[in-house]
This record gives structure tokens, C-alpha cells and sequence, in this order.
């Protein structure tokens, strides 16, 4: 029985893994309309005039800090240390929210000075592209409060351990995303390279 | 002002007023209605559900998802009559039979409706039905994902189904080209419903994609090494990675299309900086790939019937799996050569073109192998066979059209014309319909216990086979007289219209065959114990799936298999049999309803898109989270066949 | 025999189909295989040539299936039966090979071809070119003379034997711009001009037509495309400057406006500019006209 388990795990696990490559293929179209459109200000403004690199840098700084969190959370489980892992998911949630909340603020910031997604082609892959990626993060802060719930009142079974590992897996492959989102988005066009 | 927020764009005039869609859409309620009844009279709901609605065994839901594909294969063909009808008739003062904005949304509706519900449908139904059995498997490597993704499909369905009675569907073509399919062109809820049908349905392919791979690459049985494997499961191998790689550009495409109209987003509107261009490059970055991911298990249907009939080993089994994989990589780069006409320049017109030859080259390796096959074989020409030899001699003529198209100055000559009508009609109906068509002949044994009527069987294949001749060679001729696609009126003076009513007479017949096809699963069915299959093996079968009993029972092998070779059934066969098993008991994922209420919310969600009643696209979306949420929260999906039981089967 | 009267009425289908489409092919127009410009004669060389290659690998494999059809029949017991023949080095080889000569051969023609008859390029002759604005609209199709000023719905007209550079864009949905009998299509976009080149090479109308849906009104947006002697075409442009319809701004506004009349038109006294004008309405930063607007 526990050798159809550890089978069912490991379809699992690859089975993420499909799904991860899947997702990768869904922002890899995302930065390429970015790329196609990035230019396209419609007279309005470009990203260097929009981007707020310093708060940029705090998001990216929370987002790695909460990838070594929920790292820390995984070795905890793998200890089967219930409470340790338990905090450490908790730290990771905090950082997600904080995260989301700057991306938020930035949204609502560009917003009330009316850069919206209509305003032009480049401002639409703007907030679509940064908007996926902060949606993904909202998912996967829904699913940690899940987790959560589950690890108080069901603990660390086997179908845990294994949605925990894909959910760790998730969290890392969101800050992947972000480095790149970082790196093309406000670090090329606030600097208008 | 209350009522208006309700129901969002939704009102009284958004019902059917011309006769025809109305006629359509009542038939279609009407059907329902009548199948409701006499399930209600018969008392056979709750069997319904626990028996095929709700059951995970990959073999019912293979049913289900090929049952789907027929009914909507007839809506798609009474969508082409009605093309056909209305350019036979539609010359110099007369305007055909049907007014221009139906037609428009017919002809639409018939290329999203044949490739997303006829082509996915069968496919995927054949899948389900084979794989599991041709590596050994008791079931697929997420039963319930399986499930949903049916359902999703199911629900994709019913929404471009709900578009005939309730609004409008696109009449932007079956690819929807902005900026014609942007909110200014196309204002009404045409093109919501052709998004968000195609949207939920391809999601549901996308997780079936990742399902059957992993259930390829982690469930074969004992000593089925990846090139012992059957050329239909490689097929599917190869077209799965299809799937996952080309969807999500597709959901991307779908999703950014829907920004643009629903949040008034700029990507491809021709102002404020968006870009149609890019739009047309990706869909078709994920619709070039589509042909060859519906294609690729047609393939492989043929490599094993072709195989079976000639009662011989498939020819050149490494060279066809080093084919898929040359396929697999190249049907990526092909993509452009969809719109030569766009501009591009020379150089990336002709590295496309030759691309696109190239891919030519492996198409033309496995047919020379499965013409290999039957050399020096004892062919036998049943249905399935015949299927074959329609598919090779078609397709290679229809190879021929898209080679001289992929030279890009003749593709100037012929793009968009009849021309190419015919030729993408010529791959799609001899290589995806034939072979499919076949599979379903061919395995239909396996899952209902006895085989098809052969007679009527070939009545449907020469109504097919000559109906398209009719029905696409006067295309050919057109698109070089210079007719266009998609036109509802033409001037006398061009000369058209006989041929057009060739093609008319085609398409009846081809009506024909799928009357032959429906009547002989009728006469099967009635006339069953004279086409009984006792043995679980009426075709003298190479692989695995014949070895279990037909029906296969749910379990599919009361022992899992060990194979020794790459045609494993033969192989046991040849020594002179298995031996006795010794009966253990059997774990199976128990049923889902979880999948069914998924794709019931799909359908609120999609329809409150389309509509704008987002309290009702709200509930959808927060349905679908909770029920995941309930499905994860109970841990055991299983439940056990005794060995006592399980012996039954055998005895 | 039943396979023997099975292959009979196969043979009997493709030699009705084969003569069917021959009769038809002989005895009608067929506006591709009639070419009247030297755009659409080249292209027209190029697809047959590219279908008589093809027939190197058709030909062997309708003989092989039929063949093999007939000889390995199951109740032919005459013929040789190896079940186990699965592969043969040097057959798989050859089938790698000659379609990879085939398409090699015709790889050098794709890209020969791709640029020698690429649209963008403007056509060598000893003729001065004459240039002609072409804009989609809905549902009709706008020609514009930028030097003379004038502009034509629905029809134009061209002398022989002279160089056009056609300038495409669209102030409508994507339309695609063809008219067979002179040369092949280029796709007419709002916000991007396209360029095609063609040449006739005798007086005559060829029809022409949108080949991209581009809303309810598409399949009316046929048009013709008139060449004559220099001289007739110098005598109607002389005409066409007297028309007392003037394609003014507002004119064009009017024009611009969905409708399904197909009446020919012409105008005199073409606002200058108007085609960058109409280009500039999809173009954030483009030329922006005055009068003009989405």
C-alpha cells in the first residue's frame, strides 16, 4: 500500500512540475506581448517616467525573503516539526501580503494619476503581465491559508506533506517570475534601456 | 436600473426572431427535453449519474467525451450544409437562403465547433478509451482531474451551443481576427461567447495534456520500456507535449482578447499603440501546433490498425517515434506561414516556408512506413483498413496543396481563397475524422463487448470517401478561379456556381455517411449477440488491450502486466498463452460528482462573462474554489473490488 | 473477387475525378492558370512547379498502396508473408533521404522565390512606375492617384505594361487586397501600409477582391481593375480631373462611414495628404489630420 502512496506522490509531483512548465509557457506570452508592446506610450508616459524603483526593490526584497521562508517551512516539515513550519508558513504569508499590498499600492498609485490600462498598449501588458503575476501570488497565499488550516486541525499527513511540497514549489517558481519581471519590466524600462 | 444589473446585457430582444436559429435552438431544447423524459420514465437517472456522469473509469468518460464529439460532429455538418446551401444558391440577384449576419455566424461557428468539440472531442474520448489499456494501467494518473477536464469540456460545449437561443455567436471566423473581433467591430455578445466557450474548454484540455503524460510516463506496466511502447500511446505522447507547450498561448490569446473588450485594454485594438499582428502570430503559435496535436493520435490510430490488418509488425517503429519528436519540435516553427500575406519581408516569409517543407519530411517517412507495413503482410480490408486507405491516398494529395502553400509567393495566390478551404479540409477530414472514425471501429469492441456491423460500416466510409471528393475538389478549382472563403454572395459573372453546387452535393452525402455511421452503432447495438466478442480479441490484436476480456472491465487487468515486447499481445499469444492468475483485491478512485458541479459553475461563470451579470460570473468563479476546497478536504477517493469479484470477470 | 472489383471501382472513382477536373480546368476561365501580368504568370510558374515536384513522391506512393493493396490481399496466398519483417536499414534510409532531396530542391526555390517575387520589391522596367494608394474601407474599396489627385471607389484604372507600386492600408477591419489574374494578395491594415507591385501585361478588367472577412459587407468589395494603352489611360485621368466630386475631408469622412454601395466612383481634387492622414488615425504619434477622427 505504501509503495501505491509513494507512487501517487511521485505522479504528483511530476504532474506540478508539467503544470509549472505550462505556467511558464502562459508568462513567456505575457513577456512577450510586454516586449512587442512596451514601446507602444500611445504619447503618454513610458515606464521610466512611471516606475518607483526603490519601492520596486522592497517588493523584491520581501518576495526573496519569503521564498527562504517558506524554504525554512519545507525543512521544518520534513522534520515533522508541526509548530516550526506552522510559523515559518505564517512568515511566508505575512511577506506574500506585504508584498501584495505595495503591488496594490503602486496599481492604485498609477491609477489615481490616470495611468490606466486604457490609456495605452504599453500601460494594458503593464498591468496585465505585473497584474497575472500578483494574481498568482493571491492564489497562492489562498491556498497557504488553507495549508495552514489544515496542518492545526488535520497535521502532517502524507497528502499534506505532498501539497505542501508543491505549494513551496509554486512559491519559488512566483519569485523566479518576479526576478524576471524585475529585471525586464522596471529595471530595463525604468532605466529606458 | 436594479433589473438591468442583474442581467447585464441579457434582455428580451437577445432571443432568436429569424426562424431558422429559432427552429435550431428549439430543436436542440426540444432534444433535451425528450432525452429528460425518458430517463425520468425509465427511472434512469441516478444510474445516469452513478454509471457514466460521475464515474472516473477513463473508459466511460472516453464514451462520454465521443458521444459529445458525434452530436456536435452533426451540428457542425448541418453548419456546412447550411454553407454550402447558401453559396449554391446566393448568385448575382438572388441572396441564398440565409441572411449575411446568420451566415456569418454559421460558418464561424462550424470551424470552432468541428476542431474544439468534433476533433478535441473524439480525440481525447480515444485517448481515454486506450491508453490506460495499451500501457497496462488500471486508470489515468489523476482520475478526478480527468473527470473535470471532461466536464470543463462538456461545459465549453454548452455555451456555444447556448449561443444559438440565447444572443448571438462570433461572425469573426473560427480565429476571430481582431481588430474585426474587437468591441468596435463586433460590439454584440458573439465574440464573448466563442472566448470564454473556447477558454473553458481549453483549460480542460490543458489538464488533460499533464494528466496523460504523467500517466504515460509513470503508469506503463512491468518491462514496458518507453520503445516498447504502442505507436498510438507515442502519438499521444507527442501530441500531450503539444498541449501543454501551445494552450497556455492559447488561454494568453483568449485572455487578452477578452481585457481588450471587457476593460477597454489596448492590445490589439489599432489604437492607443495595440497591435493585431501580434494577435494573428499568436493564435497561431498555438493553432499551428493544433492541427498536429489533434493529427499526431490519428496517426497513431493508423499505425495500429495498419498493423493488425496486414497481421504483420509496424514497419520502422524507431524512425516513426524519431518522426513524432521531429514533428513534436518543428510544428513550432511553422506558424507564420498562416499569413504570408501580412508583409513580413522575404527572409522571415522564406525561412518560414522552408520550415514548413521541412515538416513535410517526417509526415512523409511515416507514410512510406505504413505503406512498409503492409508489404509482405495478409491484409484483410475491414472498416478500419478502408478508413486507412482513404486517409493515404487523400492526405498525400492534400500534403501535395500544402507544400505548393508553403511556397510563400504561390501562398500569395492562394491564401485565403477555396483553395486553401480544401486543402486544410483535405488534412483534417482524411487524416483527424478518417482515423478517428477508424480508432472508433477498431476499439469499439474492447469497450462494449462486440463489434460493429462491417456492412453498413463501408456504406458510411464510400458516402465519406466520395462525398468529399464532391464536396472539396470543386473547392480546389475555385480558390483558383479566384473565390474567396467565407463569402455569402457572389456575381454571376464569375462562373461559380455549378461547382458550388457540386460541393453542396458532397456535403449530402457526407451527411450520408454520418447517417450510415449513427445507424450502424443502432443496428450493433440490437443485433449485439451476433457480433458478440467472447474472446477479447476479434481483430487477432498485437498489444495489450486485447488481452483482457471485452468488455474490459473496469479494472481494465485483474493482474497488471508484465510485457517482453514491443507488440506484447502477439508476443504472448505466440507463446501459447498467460498463464492462470491468482486474484488479489483491486483499489479504484471511487466516483466524482465534485467534477460535475465544477463544470455546472464553469458554465454560470462563462455565461456571466459573456453577459456581464458578474453576480453570476462571481458565484461561478467562488463555486469552483469551494468545491476543490471540499474535494481536498476529505483524503480517500478509493474504494476496493474483492478478489472474489474481481475473478468473476473471468469466469 | 471482391477485392478485385473493390480496386475496379477505386481505379473507375480517380479516372472519373482525374477527367472530371480535367474537363472543368480545360474548358473554364480559371483566373490563376490565366495570368495577365507578369507577377501573377511567375507565381503561376511556381505553383505548378512546386506540384510537379510533388508528384516525385506521390506517384510512387499511390502505385505502392495500390499495389501492395492488391498483391498482399489477404486471400492472395501466392504472395510472400513475412510477419516479422519490422525494419530495413537502407529502405528507412532512402525514405529519409529522397524527401529530404525533394524539399531541399524545393527549399532553394521557397527562398529564391520568397525574395525575387517579394511583394515589397519594386519591379525593374524601362517605364516610369505609376503609384496608387489603396484603402480598405467598410465595405468598399478607395483609390488614390496621389500625384494626380484623383481617386477612384470600386474600380481603377492602369496603363499596360507599367510598373504599379500599390500602397495598402485599411480605415475598416483587416482586409486582405487581390486580384488574381495580376498578381497575389497583401493583407490592408488600419494603422500600417502594406506595399504590393504588379505590372499588366495587356489591355483588359480583371476582377479583384477583399480575400479576408472584414464584417457583414465583405463579399460585396469586389472591384476591377481596368489596363489600357497609356494613351487611353492618359485620356481617362484627363477626365477624371474634370469630376465635380471632390474627395475633400469631409468628403472622405463620408465615404469612411459603413455602407454595402458598390456604385463606382470617382473623384477629382484629392485632399493632399489624406492617405497619411488615414494611416495617422491609427498611429498614436502619427500624422494627425484635421476633419479626421476614429
Amino acid at each position: 500500500m505504501s509503495v501505491l502512496k509513494t507512487q501517487q506522490d511521485n505522479r504528483s509531483i511530476l504532474g506540478f512540475w508539467i503544470y509549472i512548465m505550462t505556467d511558464c509557457v502562459l508568462f513567456a506570452s505575457l513577456f512577450a506581448t510586454y516586449a512587442v508592446l512596451h514601446g507602444n506610450t500611445n504619447g503618454g508616459p513610458t515606464g521610466q517616467m512611471l516606475f518607483n524603483l526603490p519601492n520596486v526593490l522592497i517588493e523584491t526584497i520581501i518576495l526573496l525573503t519569503s521564498s527562504l521562508t517558506v524554504g525554512l517551512a519545507m525543512l521544518a516539515v520534513h522534520r515533522k516539526k508541526r509548530e516550526q513550519a506552522l510559523i515559518w508558513l505564517g512568515v511566508t504569508f505575512v511577506l506574500g501580503l506585504a508584498f501584495l499590498g505595495i503591488e496594490l499600492r503602486e496599481f492604485g498609485n498609477l491609477l489615481y494619476d490616470g495611468n490606466s490600462w486604457t490609456s495605452s498598449a504599453f500601460l494594458s501588458a503593464f498591468f496585465t503581465l505585473v497584474g497575472t503575476h500578483g494574481l498568482h501570488i493571491t492564489i497562492g497565499l489562498l491556498w497557504m491559508g488553507v495549508m495552514m488550516t489544515k496542518l492545526v486541525t488535520v497535521g502532517l499527513t502524507r497528502a499534506n506533506i505532498r501539497r505542501l511540497t508543491m505549494l513551496s514549489l509554486f512559491w519559488h517558481f512566483l519569485d523566479i517570475i518576479w526576478i524576471f519581471i524585475f529585471t525586464i519590466v522596471y529595471l530595463m524600462g525604468g532605466l529606458g534601456v | 436600473m436594479i433589473l438591468a444589473s442583474l442581467t447585464g446585457r441579457l434582455t428580451m430582444n437577445s432571443f432568436p426572431h429569424d426562424p431558422m436559429t429559432l427552429g435550431a435552438a428549439v430543436s436542440i431544447v426540444l432534444g433535451a427535453v425528450v432525452v429528460a423524459a425518458l430517463l425520468t420514465y425509465f427511472k434512469r437517472w441516478g444510474w445516469l449519474w452513478r454509471e457514466w456522469l460521475t464515474s472516473v473509469d477513463p473508459k466511460k468518460i472516453g464514451v462520454m467525451y465521443i458521444t459529445v464529439a458525434l452530436l456536435m460532429l452533426v451540428r457542425g455538418v448541418a453548419d456546412a450544409l447550411m454553407i454550402r446551401a447558401q453559396q449554391a444558391t446566393s448568385v448575382g440577384a438572388s441572396h441564398g437562403v440565409i441572411p449575411v449576419s446568420t451566415f456569418q455566424q454559421v460558418f464561424s461557428a462550424h470551424g470552432t465547433i468541428m476542431i474544439f468539440f468534433v476533433g478535441m472531442g473524439l480525440m481525447f474520448g480515444l485517448i481515454n478509451l486506450v491508453v490506460p489499456l495499451q500501457i497496462g494501467a488500471r486508470d489515468v494518473a489523476f482520475p478526478f482531474l480527468n473527470l473535470t477536464s471532461f466536464w470543463l469540456f462538456f461545459a465549453g460545449m454548452i455555451l456555444i451551443n447556448m449561443s444559438l437561443g440565447i444572443g448571438e455567436f462570433s461572425a469573426a471566423g473560427w480565429l476571430a481576427y481582431p481588430p474585426l473581433s474587437e468591441l468596435r467591430y463586433s460590439p454584440g455578445v458573439g465574440v464573448d461567447y466563442w472566448i470564454w466557450s473556447l477558454q473553458i474548454a481549453g483549460i480542460g484540455s490543458l489538464l488533460s495534456g499533464i494528466n496523460f503524460i504523467v500517466t504515460i510516463l509513470k503508469m506503463r506496466c512491468r518491462g514496458m520500456t518507453l520503445m516498447r511502447m504502442s505507436m498510438f500511446c507515442w502519438s499521444v505522447l507527442g501530441s500531450m507535449t503539444l498541449v501543454i507547450f501551445a494552450f497556455p498561448i492559447l488561454t494568453v490569446t483568449l485572455a487578452l482578447l477578452a481585457l481588450d473588450r471587457s476593460l477597454g485594454m489596448h492590445f490589439f485594438t489599432a489604437a492607443a499603440g495595440g497591435n493585431p499582428m501580434m494577435y494573428v502570430n499568436l493564435i497561431w503559435a498555438w493553432g499551428h501546433p493544433e492541427v498536429y496535436i489533434l493529427i499526431l493520435p490519428a496517426f497513431g490510430v493508423f499505425s495500429e490498425v495498419v498493423a493488425t490488418f496486414s497481421r504483420k509488425r509496424l514497419f520502422g517503429y524507431a524512425t516513426m517515434v524519431w518522426a513524432i519528436a521531429a514533428i513534436v519540435v518543428l510544428s513550432f516553427s511553422v506558424w507564420l506561414h498562416h499569413f504570408f500575406t501580412m508583409g513580413a519581408g522575404a527572409d522571415v516569409n522564406g525561412f518560414f516556408g522552408i520550415m514548413t517543407m521541412i515538416i513535410a519530411i517526417p509526415t512523409g517517412v511515416k507514410v512510406f512506413n505504413w505503406l512498409f507495413t503492409m508489404y509482405r503482410g495478409r491484409i484483410k480490408f475491414t472498416t478500419p483498413m478502408l478508413w486507412f486507405m482513404g486517409f493515404i491516398c487523400l492526405f498525400t494529395v492534400g500534403g501535395v496543396a500544402g507544400v505548393v502553400m508553403a511556397v510563400p509567393p504561390a501562398d500569395f495566390q492562394l491564401h485565403n481563397s477555396l483553395f486553401l478551404v480544401a486543402h486544410f479540409h483535405t488534412m483534417i477530414i482524411s487524416g483527424v475524422v478518417f482515423g478517428y472514425l477508424a480508432g472508433i471501429t477498431y476499439w469499439f469492441p474492447k469497450i462494449f463487448g462486440f463489434t460493429l456491423n462491417e456492412r453498413l460500416g463501408r456504406y458510411s466510409y464510400w458516402c465519406w470517401l466520395i462525398g468529399f471528393l464532391l464536396a472539396f475538389i470543386p473547392l480546389y478549382i475555385l480558390g483558383l478561379m479566384g473565390a474567396t472563403r467565407r463569402l455569402d454572395h457572389y456575381s454571376a459573372s464569375m462562373g461559380w456556381q455549378q461547382l458550388f453546387i457540386v460541393a453542396a452535393v458532397g456535403v449530402v452525402l457526407i451527411m450520408a455517411g454520418i447517417g450510415f455511421l449513427v445507424l450502424q452503432i443502432i443496428v450493433s447495438v440490437i443485433q449485439r449477440k451476433k457480433n458478440i466478442d467472447t474472446t477479447g480479441d476479434p481483430w487477432n490484436g498485437r498489444t495489450l488491450e486485447w488481452s483482457t476480456p471485452s468488455p474490459a472491465p473496469v479494472f481494465n487487468y485483474a493482474v497488471l502486466p508484465e510485457v517482453s515486447d514491443r507488440d506484447a499481445f502477439w508476443a504472448i499469444k505466440q507463446a501459447g498463452g498467460a498463464s492462470k492468475p491468482v486474484y488479489e483485491d483491486i483499489e479504484m478512485p471511487a466516483n466524482s460528482g465534485v467534477s460535475v458541479v465544477i463544470g455546472m459553475l464553469s458554465i454560470a461563470f462563462g455565461f456571466g462573462m459573456i453577459w456581464h451579470i458578474y453576480w453570476l460570473a462571481v458565484i461561478g468563479l467562488f463555486g469552483v474554489v469551494i468545491a476543490l476546497l471540499v474535494r481536498s478536504a476529505t483524503d480517500n477517493h478509493e474504494y476496493t473490488i474483492p478478489a472474489a469479484e474481481v475473478e468473476r470477470y473471468y469466469v | 473477387m471482391k477485392t478485385r472489383s473493390r480496386l475496379v471501382l477505386i481505379g473507375l472513382i480517380m479516372l472519373a475525378v482525374i477527367g472530371a477536373v480535367g474537363w472543368f480546368v480545360g474548358s473554364h476561365n480559371i483566373a490563376i492558370l490565366d495570368p495577365k501580368g507578369t507577377i501573377a504568370l511567375q507565381e503561376k510558374n511556381l505553383i505548378v512547379l512546386a506540384l510537379g515536384l510533388s508528384l516525385i513522391v506521390v506517384i510512387p506512393v499511390f502505385i505502392l498502396v495500390f499495389g501492395f493493396a492488391w498483391r498482399y490481399r489477404e486471400d492472395n496466398h501466392k504472395a510472400k508473408y513475412s510477419p516479422n519483417l519490422d525494419h530495413n536499414v537502407v529502405a528507412e534510409t532512402i525514405w529519409w533521404l529522397v524527401p529530404s532531396a525533394l524539399i531541399l530542391v524545393l527549399a532553394v526555390i521557397t527562398w529564391r522565390s520568397s525574395h525575387s517575387l517579394d511583394p515589397y520589391k519594386p519591379l525593374v522596367s524601362n517605364v516610369a512606375p505609376i503609384t496608387i494608394q489603396v484603402v480598405a474601407l467598410d465595405w468598399r474599396w478607395l483609390f488614390i492617384y496621389p500625384q494626380e489627385h484623383v481617386a477612384t471607389v470600386g474600380y481603377f484604372r492602369i496603363p499596360d505594361k507599367t510598373p504599379v507600386n500599390f500602397e495598402v492600408t485599411a480605415d475598416a477591419p483587416m482586409n486582405s487586397f487581390w486580384i488574381p489574374q495580376l498578381g497575389g494578395q497583401i493583407y490592408a491594415m488600419p494603422g500600417m501600409s502594406t506595399q504590393l507591385h504588379l505590372e499588366a501585361d495587356t489591355p483588359g478588367s480583371y476582377d479583384g477582391s477583399s480575400a479576408n472577412i472584414s464584417g457583414v459587407g465583405f463579399s460585396g468589395m469586389t472591384f476591377t481593375a481596368q489596363s489600357s494603352s497609356m494613351s487611353d489611360y492618359k485620356t481617362w485621368l484627363a477626365s477624371a480631373e474634370r469630376s465635380n466630386q471632390q474627395l475633400t475631408v469631409a468628403a472622405y469622412s463620408q465615404l469612411a462611414k459603413p455602407s454595402k454601395n458598390t456604385a463606382r466612383l470617382t473623384y477629382s481634387g484629392v485632399a493632399s495628404g489624406l492617405y497619411n492622414g488615414i494611416l495617422g488615425k491609427y498611429m498614436p504619434g502619427g500624422m494627425m489630420m484635421a476633419g479626421l477622427s476614429q
